[in-house]
């Protein structure tokens, strides 16, 4: 990474004072960040550890970590284990699994063909995939609410084709709907980061098992695929994280039905609907921790493609 | 190599993937396009084609995006907010990306980590995390639309920081090196040389910072104090639970068409810098690097 190791030491030292002219440049954005991230988390795990006042409810944060308080967090790691919480989280779970399959059957064929295939009109197909970044995801959402009205368009098509006798209402707590809606929403996030990698695969390894005598299903299931595999894991990851704090697909698609509360709701009912500050941070903490293995993989990821760029 | 076989391989069009791409396509935009012919109806439904009408951008005196205020202001500030963040967290992002693309040793490795970990934090613990910190730690910045921008800068500000780095990496040191050697002091270099050379990531950034500010939705919200602060997305999530008009498709309607006309706008000045040297690469290169 460093080049600094061979160079003779007349030339090594204008680079040390150089160094602190680089840092110079980071300091207002590392300092930005330690301001408004590090201390905001920090101030998450003051209150989930701290007090909460008994008239007001509001939290009283205890930012002294050997003073801290771990009642609120062990009552909600209860709640998860043994109690109704628990019915949400793997209700979490289900959504998200469902909604990745269903991103990786719909976008690993779309980004393959944008990345690997596609000849004429590629950059069409390109722009028409960049396009839903500069739709509202609300207002994505929002079509999704038209289209399913009791005598919206899904239902007249589902009854035109005689796959339904009667009008379904799709947007009564339904986990069809959120799942339908969690996969458009996420799928465009999902496709891209994925397309980067397949663009980047070796051609030649493909062509070699064709030539070796390979069918061009044995060459994928055998070549293409495994090569596949870590742009598969980044394109999953970044599409887990926000759908496991999202809160507002299922609400906005199910007019807030508790049938199909996520973690992400249960926190907002905590802070933004009752008064619970302390069950709302330790919350967040919990799902950051049940997150952390997917945050830490895309961070190495990151950092090791970050080095091969430079080196 | 049988030269027969890369004919072969090379002639094959894949309908069935073809097919299911541009289905994906039509898939992943219908909706919206029936969501903005709705917002034509000229009745009160939300979920069929009504004869058209502008009674919901203009025509109805009491709920249309022209005449009711709520909409209008929550336009005001989703704008308002976009610009300030993009004013604010491009250049902080980009001389950022410089340093820590430079600045070697283990405090420049765990500001790198630093600088991304908020991609990888689901944007509810952003929420949460600066309605603490807001109520509990810097009381002091005015709530509402304050609090708001510093957040959207927060969530955005890595975003920055990667896709310039990519460039960066990409662009290498020789030309700044060339430059000093010339005679150009360090400033200078990065002012005359560097900088044009990032002007594609640049672009991209601030491109994609827009997005990112005018989509927000759980930072806005946590962070929102009363109908003054409302924004687009508030008010899209908020009114659908009301019995609405399609007053709401055309809100967003109006807000994707500002979206599209600035992108193009700024489309088409890159490539008219572009003519005039460098490289640009734009949006999609821009989301390629931030995603890859």
């Amino acid at each position: 990474m460093t080049a600094v190791v061979d160079l003779p030491v007349a030339e090594r030292r204008p680079r040390n004072r150089s160094s602190a002219i680089w840092a110079a440049f980071a300091v207002p954005g590392v300092g930005w960040l330690i301001a408004f991230f590090v201390v905001s988390v920090y101030a998450v795990t003051a209150v989930a550890f701290g007090a909460v006042d008994p008239l007001l409810k509001t939290a009283q944060p205890q930012w002294n970590p050997f003073a801290w308080d771990f009642d609120a967090m062990s009552r909600i790691v209860d709640r998860v284990l043994h109690g109704d919480l628990g019915q949400v989280f793997a209700r979490t779970g289900a959504y998200i699994a469902l909604a990745l399959g269903g991103c990786i059957l719909i976008g690993y064929p779309v980004a393959y063909f944008a990345a690997r295939v596609v000849k004429r009109r590629r950059g069409l197909l390109m722009a028409a995939l960049v396009l839903p970044f500069w739709i509202s995801y609300l207002m994505r959402m929002l079509a999704w609410t038209n289209l399913l009205q009791p005598d919206g368009y899904v239902n007249k098509v589902l009854r035109f084709l005689h796959l339904m006798d009667e009008p379904r209402n799709w947007l009564n707590g339904d986990s069809y709907t959120v799942v339908i809606g969690l996969i458009y929403g996420y799928v465009p996030f999902f496709i891209l980061p994925l397309f980067a990698s397949l663009e980047r695969l070796d051609g030649r390894l493909i062509e070699a098992g064709r030539d070796l005598g390979a069918s061009a299903f044995q060459t994928f299931r055998r070549v293409t695929l495994p090569l596949s595999v870590p742009g598969l894991m980044a394109a999953s990851v970044i599409t887990i994280l926000p759908m496991a704090g999202d809160y507002y697909t299922n609400t906005y698609l199910t007019s807030g039905s508790p049938k199909t509360t996520m973690v992400g709701n249960q926190i907002e009912f905590f802070l933004q609907r009752s008064s619970q500050p302390q069950s709302g941070a330790s919350l967040v903490l919990l799902l950051m921790a049940c997150l952390f293995v997917l945050m830490m993989y895309y961070l190495v990821i990151t950092i090791r493609q970050q080095r091969a760029a430079e080196r | 190599m049988k030269p027969t076989t890369t004919r072969r391989v090379a002639k094959r069009r894949f309908p069935t993937l073809a097919v299911l791409t541009w289905l994906y396509v039509l898939w992943s935009l219908l909706p919206v396009l029936i969501a903005a012919r709705i917002s034509l109806n000229d009745g009160r439904s939300r979920s069929t084609f009504q004869p058209m009408s502008f009674r919901w951008y203009w025509g109805d005196h009491q709920s249309s995006v022209w005449y009711d205020d709520s909409l209008q202001t929550s336009m005001a500030n989703t704008v308002k907010l976009a610009l300030l963040c993009m004013l604010i967290a491009t250049p902080l992002g980009v001389a950022m990306a410089i340093g820590l693309q430079r600045w070697r040793g283990r405090i420049s490795n765990a500001a790198n980590g630093l600088m991304l970990l908020p991609i990888v934090t689901p944007e509810i613990v952003f929420g949460v995390a600066f309605f603490f910190v807001f109520s509990q730690v810097y009381t002091g910045f005015p709530s509402g639309l304050t609090r708001m921008l510093l957040g959207h800068i927060t969530f955005t500000l890595s975003f920055v920081v990667v896709i310039v780095r990519a460039r960066l990496a990409a662009i290498g040191t020789q030309y700044e090196e060339a430059a000093r050697d010339l005679g150009a002091s360090r400033l200078q270099a990065i002012r005359l040389v560097l900088l044009p050379l990032l002007a594609p990531a640049i672009f991209a950034s601030v491109m994609v910072v827009f997005a990112t500010s005018v989509d927000d939705f759980v930072i806005s919200s946590f962070l929102s104090s009363g109908a003054a602060t409302e924004t687009v997305p508030i008010k899209i999530y908020s009114g659908a639970r009301a019995g609405s008009t399609p007053a709401l498709n055309a809100l967003a309607t109006v807000m994707l068409v500002l979206t599209l006309l600035a992108v193009t706008l700024a489309a088409c000045l890159a490539r008219w810098a572009n003519k005039r040297g460098g490289s640009a690469s734009g949006a999609t290169a821009g989301f390629a690097g931030l995603t890859g």
